[in-house]
């Protein structure tokens, strides 16, 4: 298979410009002919449904939760960045667009980052338009603020809440077109899998959750909006019903899978408590801009801390590893995501973490309320604080907080084209979905800026250039096509309905999975390590489909059910990022595997072996998958090792 | 810790497959717990419950939750006779077991509200919020035909205010502790934050009227000011908010461009 990323000829700058020049328009009395299927309505779900029904396209929309308004992207907290340059401090399109590709350790497609860059500034003044109450000055214009170490203030927020404001504009552009009939909203209602007809998408078969029928939806295009896929992990920031069953059913369909192995583990979470555990919880990394990472300088002294004989603020400074501002003194605490993770890891690992289960650093604020005093830092992390001590019943005020890396965020995803269309004609993967933006690594206050460009100023573009070349037929939804789609998706219930039999919960089989990615999937990966967990997983896959334990019908609200169909996916998933990370024997971004790495320590990576995107094709169950290659190619930027020294 | 839970238990609907209501048959049943941690979340506790429950074969509570991190909306239960809980300014998911003494007995119920109707055990349906929200709950602005930001200055106090009515989750936890089932916090919250902003101004009349009849038509009660909604709404949405909205409604009335 010949991927075609289709970017445009020309100059960067004038690539995004010319091509929608270039694309086929759908004249605005036909776009009533045409319907479209949005699934997930979170940022690029959201916005793209509204967009295209203002157009005058038909919409479906359809989400797994109660409203369209809680899709997870409402839980992001820092901001979004825009290239406005409204602090006159040297920002611009071109400076936005270099610091995301270097972020992203030159492993993504110039031609899309630059256009991300570009729509940045049409964001902002969008969501205010809508009225999303961002931060303000004094003046009444808005402020920004430097985020995830950029050097530049290039960052809008709504306090610590920037998601759920976004989301609640893009949900309220959403209700208006439900209003006005051009969008039918479906909610409780699940993807369960992709209909193809004559080699296209042409429809999605879903289970509504209420009532547990099955219900098959034609249109002429279907935009795949549902996010990442860091529940494999079981544990992650992720909300509890974020899952990758539309994205790995449209894989099965024909979808390749690009990257899967580059995930995002974010420093500051707070950490694992015990088995019971269900989720965890950021702290924004803000945080990192006045609180001191350090653990005990000796195991000794950590076992101490462990076992409850010494606490942190009784520890002599010289016995306290700022680790973190020793070995990267130009950075300090804010060095990227990836470099901060791996280092929190390599403490633990040395036996200094300083929890009950070894498995924290500490994020101190003692210094800076010494500096700045108890109603600064209030004023700046209040609420965080406050959700900490709420979680862990210890004030940070007076000890240190406890933090560890946490799965976050999921830079891989379905493999698109500059159009945002996957290797199936008509399916399109928008925002987390896809893998397109963000290389190996994301950076801070970039996911909610990807998620709503994809939506409000891509796909309302590029979509048009499908349709124009599409008849108006419809297809019918008794057509053979969807029939088969039905029962397979019939089939697939029914192994798994009156299981009662089983050995083992749903949950139990899920944490197995995250522990097995974790350990050997996670922050740092090794062939030894790898290739034990590609068998790992496929014993557990076995073990699940034989064993697992489910209750209740298909006919119904079952929430067992539903999450049984999930983790089956995350089952054949987890493989494949286990693949992908084993080909890709550099380290990169988030991706760090130890075979390769520099003298220091840091992530090295093999541009000349692995400047390509790593795509997936499906090859059947219990099949290998087999790589495809789309080769990376750097004109307007200079591929540089990073370093935070 | 160990805990009695009363738990609502409805297997059936209240409305049918038709959109008939019909008596759901819940009834409230007894279930123990054992060796809950202090440091677990609620929500967790009921996972554990749940896990027992599936290993013994029974069926589990069904509940609603996505975020865990007090920020969806999704979760929606009433313990111990208050929506979310014990704590003020928490949702349910936040709300950790540490609020709770070994030995108690918790009682747990669903939102209830004729326009909240249970679709199974913990679980109801807010689809009614969604229908007001499309009643008038945005700014008519389409995507791309925009002013730069900045063109459009708002006061710092505007905003901040805005803001704060802008944090409304739209769990419904104002609805649950209402004794009139009113959902007056929740669309004056919204009413607020956009009549507040130069943004929503044109539209201001049409959105109260609006969204006023269509809570209404859902079936929502009347507001009586005892205030329970803003003392239990997890995000601290004020009564202020309410005053605000009949205000804006009172002047709609009036001068209302609508005939």
């Amino acid at each position: 298979m010949q991927l075609d990323s289709k970017v445009p000829e020309g100059p960067l700058a004038e690539k995004w410009n010319k091509h929608k020049f270039d694309i086929k328009l759908v004249n605005p009395a036909n776009k009533r002919k045409y319907d479209v299927i949005v699934v997930g309505t979170g940022l690029a779900g959201g916005a793209a449904a509204a967009s295209l029904a203002e157009l005058g396209y038909n919409v479906k929309a359809f989400c797994f939760q109660d409203s369209p308004r809680r899709a997870h992207s409402i839980a992001a907290q820092g901001g979004i960045n825009a290239a406005k340059n409204y602090q006159n401090d040297g920002d611009s399109v071109f400076r936005l667009f270099y610091d995301t590709v270097k972020g992203g350790d030159y492993r993504s497609r110039e031609a899309n980052v630059h256009r991300l860059a570009e729509v940045s500034v049409n964001i902002i003044d969008q969501c205010v338009a809508q009225g999303v109450p961002f931060a303000r000055e004094y003046g009444g214009l808005l402020d920004n603020r430097s985020f995830g170490g950029a050097q530049v203030s290039r960052t809008f927020y709504a306090r610590g809440q920037t998601g759920q404001q976004l989301l609640l504009g893009a949900y309220s552009a959403l209700s208006r077109q439900v209003d006005s009939g051009k969008v039918k909203m479906y909610t409780r209602s699940e993807m369960l899998d992709l209909v193809m007809v004559d080699g296209k998408a042409r429809g999605i078969v879903v289970r509504n959750l209420i009532n547990g029928e099955i219900e098959s939806h034609s249109a002429h295009a279907v935009l795949l909006c549902t996010g990442g896929y860091g529940n494999v992990f079981f544990l992650s920031t992720n909300a509890m019903g974020s899952n990758a069953t539309a994205a790995w059913r449209a894989h099965r369909k024909g979808a390749l899978f690009a990257n899967p192995c580059y995930t995002q583990i974010h420093p500051t979470c707070i950490p694992v408590s015990g088995g019971h555990q269900s989720k965890l919880t950021l702290m924004s990394e803000s945080l990192r801009n006045d609180g001191r990472v350090w653990v005990p300088r000796t195991k000794e002294l950590a076992e101490k801390v462990r076992s409850g004989q010494l606490k942190a603020n009784d520890i002599k400074e010289a016995d306290r590893d700022y680790y973190l501002e020793t070995k990267y003194p130009a950075f300090g605490n804010l060095v990227p995501r990836d470099v901060a993770s791996r280092n929190a890891k390599m403490a633990c690992d040395d036996g200094r973490g300083v929890n009950k289960e070894g498995q924290a650093v500490f994020l101190d604020f003692r210094d800076a309320i010494k500096r700045d005093g108890k109603d600064l830092i209030s004023a700046k992390y209040g609420n965080l604080f406050q959700m900490y001590h709420k979680i862990t019943d210890e004030n940070p005020y007076e000890v240190p907080m406890k933090i560890y890396p946490a799965v976050h965020y999921t830079m891989g995803g379905l493999w698109v084209d500059y159009n945002l269309m996957t290797t199936v004609p008509g399916c399109y993967a928008l925002g987390e979905a896809n893998f397109s933006d963000h290389g190996a690594n994301r950076l801070g206050a970039s996911a909610l800026m990807q998620g709503l460009a994809d939506g409000y100023f891509v796909i309302p573009y590029t979509i048009g250039d499908y349709l124009a070349r599409m008849p108006y037929d419809k297809v019918a939804t008794d057509h053979p096509e969807f029939k088969k789609a039905e029962q397979e998706v019939k089939d697939r219930i029914a192994k798994f309905v009156g299981k009662s039999e089983g050995t083992k919960t749903v949950d139990e089989f899920h944490k197995e999975l995250g522990k097995i990615m974790w350990e050997y999937c996670g922050m740092a990966r090794n062939t030894e390590g790898l290739t034990k967990a590609k068998k790992m997983i496929q014993e557990l896959r076995a073990d699940f489909h034989k064993n697992v334990k489910v209750s209740g019908g298909d006919k119904e609200f079952n929430q067992t059910l539903e999450k049984v169909m999930r983790v089956a996916d995350f089952m054949e998933l987890g493989e494949l990022m286990v693949d992908d990370a084993l080909n890709r024997s550099e380290s990169c971004g988030g991706h760090f595997r130890e075979e390769s790495q520099t003298d220091e320590g840091e992530a090295k990576r093999k541009d000349d072996e692995f400047s390509y995107v790593a795509a997936w094709e499906y090859k059947g169950e219990n099949q290998q998958a087999e790589l495809h290659k789309e080769a990376l190619e750097f004109e307007n930027v200079k591929l540089t090792q990073r370093s935070y020294k | 810790m160990n805990l009695t839970l009363q738990i609502w238990r409805q297997n059936k609907p209240d409305i049918n497959n038709n959109g008939n209501y019909q008596n759901g048959e819940g009834k409230m049943t007894e279930y123990k717990v054992a060796d809950i941690s202090p440091d677990m979340s609620f929500l967790e506790m009921l996972d554990e419950l749940n896990e027992d429950l599936l290993k013994k074969g029974d069926d589990p509570v069904a509940f609603d939750h996505d975020c865990r991190e007090g920020i969806c909306g999704m979760c929606s239960l009433y313990i111990n006779g208050q929506p979310h809980g014990p704590e003020s300014g928490t949702t349910a998911c936040q709300l950790h077991m540490r609020s709770f003494k070994d030995g108690d007995t918790i009682y747990i119920e669903p939102w209830r509200a004729k326009a909240f109707p249970v679709v199974k055990d913990l679980v109801v349906n807010r689809s009614s919020f969604d229908r007001i929200m499309q009643a008038g709950g945005y700014v008519s602005v389409n995507t791309g035909v925009t002013v730069d930001a900045n063109e459009i200055p708002v006061a710092k106090t505007i905003a901040d205010e805005a803001f704060n009515m802008a944090a409304c989750i739209g769990c419904g936890a104002c609805v649950a502790a209402c004794k009139n089932a009113s959902a007056m916090l929740f669309v004056s919250a919204k009413v607020s934050q956009l009549s507040l902003l130069p943004q929503g101004k044109a539209e201001r009349k049409k959105r109260v009227e609006r969204m006023v009849a269509q809570m209404d038509e859902e079936g929502f009660g009347a507001c009586t000011n005892t205030g329970a909604c803003s003392a239990e709404c997890p995000k601290d949405i004020p009564l202020s908010s309410i005053a605000r909205m009949n205000r804006e409604y009172f002047e709609a009335k009036i001068t209302s461009n609508n005939v």
